[in-house]
């Protein structure tokens, strides 16, 4: 940028990416760009296509349309391995090292340095310093990588890959389970690697670090590129709306039929409720026939608030209470008894059970509630599955199929039926509409104000905002683990909302300093 | 449910149709019966016979299997009940030596499943421990000796015969019945399919899945149990060392027969007890044909094989394209 003659060069360019799984469509036509020396930040919601982009890019996934130029040159990497030796290199989350070999084990994992056959350890020690010196570490490279931190860890991963002469680094959440300190010291090699021209392609939640240290950012959304800005001259709420906000749909503020009922029986309550590195304590009310959403970006506390109220997750202080009594809230079958009832975020791992049929998905938790000893025959249990398939319409419209081989609709509908042959007095939707096609979701949304109206009382996560703002009478936001604001009436809007999440993360950070 | 068990079952009982026709050419009295003594006799009363300690041990093993475990203990605690059976047997009554053998067939089925649903072991680790320390336990009853009896209720467990039927395979059957009135006629076996086909997704709709897993690994202690009280009913005597030795492997055998994944989900207890029926209508074959018994080690390889192929998807698409072809060009 300093020479106006020769615009930073691009390292990286990737054009009309576009990446299908079966039927859902996880990238369509993404650009991206990453210049050499820059820290390029890719954001997106839980969803939005980033884990597909970097997998495609390092030929992880094979890819259905579009191109990847490294430093001018076409590539075409068929797996991650060919992608490092054309210079491309990633560090996951979940460091892809081995944590019984030494640190310079790893370093040089594939490539020792051999004599006559035998690896030269003593050469490869020295090295493995001299290498691990350049990222300011000095620590004992004999000892194995396990023993020590994981940002230890991160760096040696990253120092590896760098050794392996690569121009793109990619960092998936390198900072997620890493203290402030740690933090700094990595932004630290980040940088000085940037200097040497590197271009890092940085993934992460976290919007605070973002600013700190990126110079752009690449936003996508449902699987497409919704832009590409200077991180200096893009404000945070701007860039929220970015990640959520969807153009807002007429149907916005249809919901205040409901709304001045008179005032609603407490079903469950919440008082101090939380668990320490997990949700700050919070005070939360549902009640009868009325929807409370929870926003907030990805990792603020929304599944983890969901969990604690169901009974997924113990509390370690507080007390919940349904009916004016206090209760005990320790696994899912105790929330389970006491008539709540959870679809998970994860279908596929938390929610269905892929090999059964859509009948026995469907009385699954009934079954559980009513104990082993008081079995549904097989004549209550076809009636159920044909009420509940017919009910919400669950196609194809066959109870005995294997509920594995239905729609993601169709299987998020099975989930709520399972719920609701339970008649629940509590329902916790985590994400309801996640990875579900246009129609099945406007159903879902249908189907969430028609179970308010019966007088349930819902607790309904969402990253659609306009999604919230469409069936919620309240909307609690979530902001580093705790509860931040609760929105109600007409102060429901996705504008309140994006500015309670994004809540002035300058004067936040002068706090802290 | 009974309108899919036909075809789920195909393929057992084919195979069992093919090796019981093999066994009538190599051996040409192989369905002759004949009553003597009060008493069935004949290779099919053999195969039965013989069948049931694998045949009981299947029944607690495919359970074990569903909920996504296994276990690999019960041939050593088929060597303790035995032991125990056979250490009572001439100064208890019958129903106290029973009663101390599956209790201690319970016993070890709670160690394992303490160990897999409580402490969250592997279980191919965690029923590691009992397989080779319950064969110790068993020579530790024994004294390192082979403990015989003569106690004729015991001796009668093994040798008798109910209507002609003798008493093993008349328990087996009972097992089967009792066994499958429990799991059918309760939730029991929704609830296990559920939490070895997604042990997550069963806990958050709340299924006490590790309920259900303890409970399994009880179950197959107690039929180890049975199976080993038989075993030493049979030749009068417990010897620690060789009672139910590698049975583990034909229960588990016997129930991947039976069309079980050990993936865990969906089992069958019918196809599980076929499928120790095929692995003995092998063994009594081969015996009869007069090759030497190494060849049993072989042939039964080359059956399983078969059976499992015959039960692939892959094979069976393949099977289907090649259908195609053939009808596109006659």
């Amino acid at each position: 940028m300093e020479n106006s003659l020769d615009p930073a060069p691009s390292l990286l360019e990737v054009r009309g990416i576009s990446k299908s799984f079966a039927a859902v469509r996880a990238l369509q036509e993404v650009d991206f760009t990453l210049r050499a020396g820059e820290i390029h930040a890719l954001l997106g919601e839980n969803g939005a296509g980033k884990s597909t982009l970097i997998k495609v890019i390092t030929g992880v996934f094979p890819r259905d349309a579009g191109l990847v130029r490294l430093g001018g040159e076409e590539v075409a990497p068929r797996s991650a391995k060919a992608a490092l030796e054309a210079g491309i290199a990633t560090v996951y989350q979940e460091v892809n090292l081995l944590p019984n070999l030494s640190v310079a084990q790893n370093l040089f994992l594939d490539r020792q340095p051999m004599r006559f056959g035998i690896v030269r350890e003593g050469e490869m020690r020295r090295r493995a310093k001299v290498l691990l010196a350049d990222f300011g570490l000095d620590i004992d490279v004999a000892a194995p990588l396990g023993n020590y931190s994981v940002a230890i860890q991160h760096v040696t991963a990253i120092a590896r890959a760098v050794d392996l002469s690569a121009r793109v680094l990619i960092l998936d959440e390198p900072t997620a389970s890493l203290d402030r300190h740690e933090v700094e010291i990595l932004f630290g090699i980040m940088r000085q690697l940037a200097k040497r021209g590197i271009g890092i392609v940085f993934v992460s939640h976290f919007l605070d670090q973002v600013y700190e240290i990126s110079d752009r950012i690449t936003v996508l959304r449902n699987g497409r590129l919704v832009g590409e800005r200077e991180t200096a001259s893009l404000p945070r709420l701007e860039l929220i709306r970015m990640m959520l906000g969807r153009e807002l749909a007429e149907t916005t503020g249809a919901r205040t039929a409901t709304s001045d009922r008179l005032p609603r029986e407490v079903c469950a309550s919440f008082q101090n409720y939380g668990k320490a590195g997990y949700v700050a304590p919070f005070n939360l009310e549902l009640r009868h026939g009325e929807v409370v959403g929870l926003a907030g970006l990805l990792g603020s506390g929304r599944t983890e608030t969901a969990r604690l109220v169901f009974g997924a997750e113990r509390a370690d202080g507080g007390q919940a209470m349904v009916a004016g009594a206090s209760i005990r809230l320790q696994s899912p079958r105790d929330g389970v008894r006491h008539g709540f009832g959870y679809c998970p975020e994860e279908r596929k791992t938390d929610g269905i059970v892929a090999e059964l049929t859509v009948r026995e998905n469907i009385v699954l938790a009934l079954q559980a509630k009513r104990g082993l000893h008081r079995p549904l025959s097989r004549r209550e249990q076809d009636e159920i599955a044909k009420r509940y398939v017919k009910m919400l319409d669950i196609r194809p419209p066959d109870p005995e199929r294997p509920v594995g081989l239905l729609s993601g609709g169709n299987q998020q509908k099975a989930l709520l039926a399972r719920w609701l042959a339970t008649s629940p007095r509590l329902l916790v939707l985590d994400e309801p509409t996640r990875g579900i096609d246009v129609g099945a979701h406007a159903e879902i949304i249908r189907l969430i104000r028609e179970l308010c109206d019966d007088g349930l009382a819902l607790l309904v996560i969402s990253s659609e905002l306009d999604e919230i703002v469409t069936y919620s009478d309240r909307v609690i936001v979530l902001r580093d683990r705790t509860h931040v604001e609760e929105l109600s009436g007409e102060a429901i809007d996705v504008t309140n909302i994006l500015g309670a999440i994004a809540a002035d993360g300058a004067a936040m950070q002068e706090a802290r300093a | 449910m009974t309108a899919l068990l036909p075809r789920r079952g195909l393929a057992q009982i084919l195979a069992l149709i093919v090796i019981l026709a093999v066994d009538r050419v190599v051996s040409p009295q192989f369905f002759d019966l004949r009553l003597q003594d009060g008493r069935l006799f004949g290779s099919l009363i053999d195969v039965l016979d013989r069948g049931t300690p694998v045949a009981l041990l299947s029944l607690g093993m495919v359970l074990v299997i569903a909920t996504r475990g296994i276990d690999l203990s019960v041939g050593a605690v088929m060597a303790i009940c035995g032991a125990i059976a056979a250490s009572l047997a001439d100064s208890y009554s019958l129903p106290v030596v029973l009663a101390a053998a599956l209790g201690a067939g319970l016993v070890c089925g709670l160690w394992n499943g303490f160990l897999v649903a409580v402490l969250g072991m592997q279980p191919i680790v965690a029923t590691l421990i009992l397989m080779v320390a319950g064969r110790g336990i068993a020579q530790l009853i024994t004294e390192g000796r082979i403990v015989t009896f003569t106690s004729p209720d015991l001796v009668w467990l093994g040798n008798g015969a109910i209507l002609g039927v003798p008493v093993p395979v008349v328990i087996a059957l009972g097992m089967l019945i009792l066994t499958g009135a429990v799991v059918r006629g309760s939730a029991l076996g929704l609830l296990i399919e559920a939490t070895g086909g997604n042990a997550r997704a069963s806990e958050l709709a709340g299924v006490g899945t590790r309920a259900m897993i303890l409970a399994v690994y009880v179950w197959c202690g107690v039929c180890a149990a049975l199976a080993g009280v038989i075993a030493a009913a049979d030749i009068m005597g417990a010897d620690a060392n060789n009672a139910g030795l590698w049975l583990e492997l034909d229960a588990i055998l016997a129930v991947v027969i039976g069309g079980t994944s050990l993936f865990g989900g969906r089992f069958s207890l019918v196809l599980a007890v076929l499928g120790a029926l095929i692995i003995q209508t092998m063994n009594t074959g081969i015996l009869l044909s007069g090759y030497p018994p190494e060849f049993n080690l072989l042939v039964k390889a080359v059956v399983v094989l078969a059976v499992l192929l015959l039960q692939s998807p892959k094979l069976s698409g393949f099977a289907g394209i090649m259908a195609r072809l053939r009808r596109a060009n006659p």
